[in-house]
């Protein structure tokens, strides 16, 4: 899983109908320190997100898929956590 | 999945007979403000796209399941074309 930011939301009307009524989220994952890494992506919302939160992420087919809990669904990340807080010891 | 332009489409007479039928398309991936990032692919097209559309993508084994029970042999595909995005200002 990937700490990231929503950082906007997209609109599609045509899509795969297994998407009916999902939510999808451009967010940037995050290193530690908060700076943005890599480029942003889309995940679908399986937990009520909103743009600014910082959320935990799984970029991995069949987790995502189980997560949007529907079967068959062409996803490969979602948002499945909305991050209280991260504490790093080093 | 990314945000991607579609570029191109790819036109392929002889192939896997599991892509009979299947539309193939020249992807560039873009960043949240609409720049080019990353190299270009080709995808499976499960929703229609046409040239010049905006998209969004799937990697992965996941990119065949729109054509199930048909096993295509992709690693990508356009999963919804779209209208719009918001970022936060």
């Amino acid at each position: 899983m990937q700490i990231a930011r929503v950082i906007g939301t997209v609109v599609a009307t045509q899509k795969h109908h297994t998407f009916e009524g999902a939510k999808l989220l451009l967010v940037q994952p995050l290193a530690l320190d908060d700076t943005p890494r890599g480029t942003p992506l889309l995940a679908v919302d399986s937990v009520g997100a909103g743009v600014t939160e910082k959320v935990l992420v799984v970029i991995e087919g069949r987790a995502a898929g189980e997560a949007l809990g529907r079967k068959g669904a062409p996803v490969d990340a979602a948002v499945i956590g909305i991050i209280d807080s991260v504490d790093v010891q080093e | 999945m990314q945000l991607a332009r579609v570029v191109g489409d790819i036109v392929v007479t002889r192939k896997d007979e599991n892509l009979t039928g299947i539309k193939l398309m020249v992807l560039q991936p873009i960043a949240a403000d609409g720049s080019n990032v990353g190299r270009t692919l080709v995808a499976v097209d499960a929703v229609g796209a046409g040239v010049g559309e905006t998209v969004f993508f799937v990697r992965g084994k996941e990119a065949s399941f729109p054509f199930h029970p048909t096993e295509v042999p992709t690693d990508a595909g356009i999963v919804g074309i779209v209208d719009h995005w918001d970022l936060e200002s």
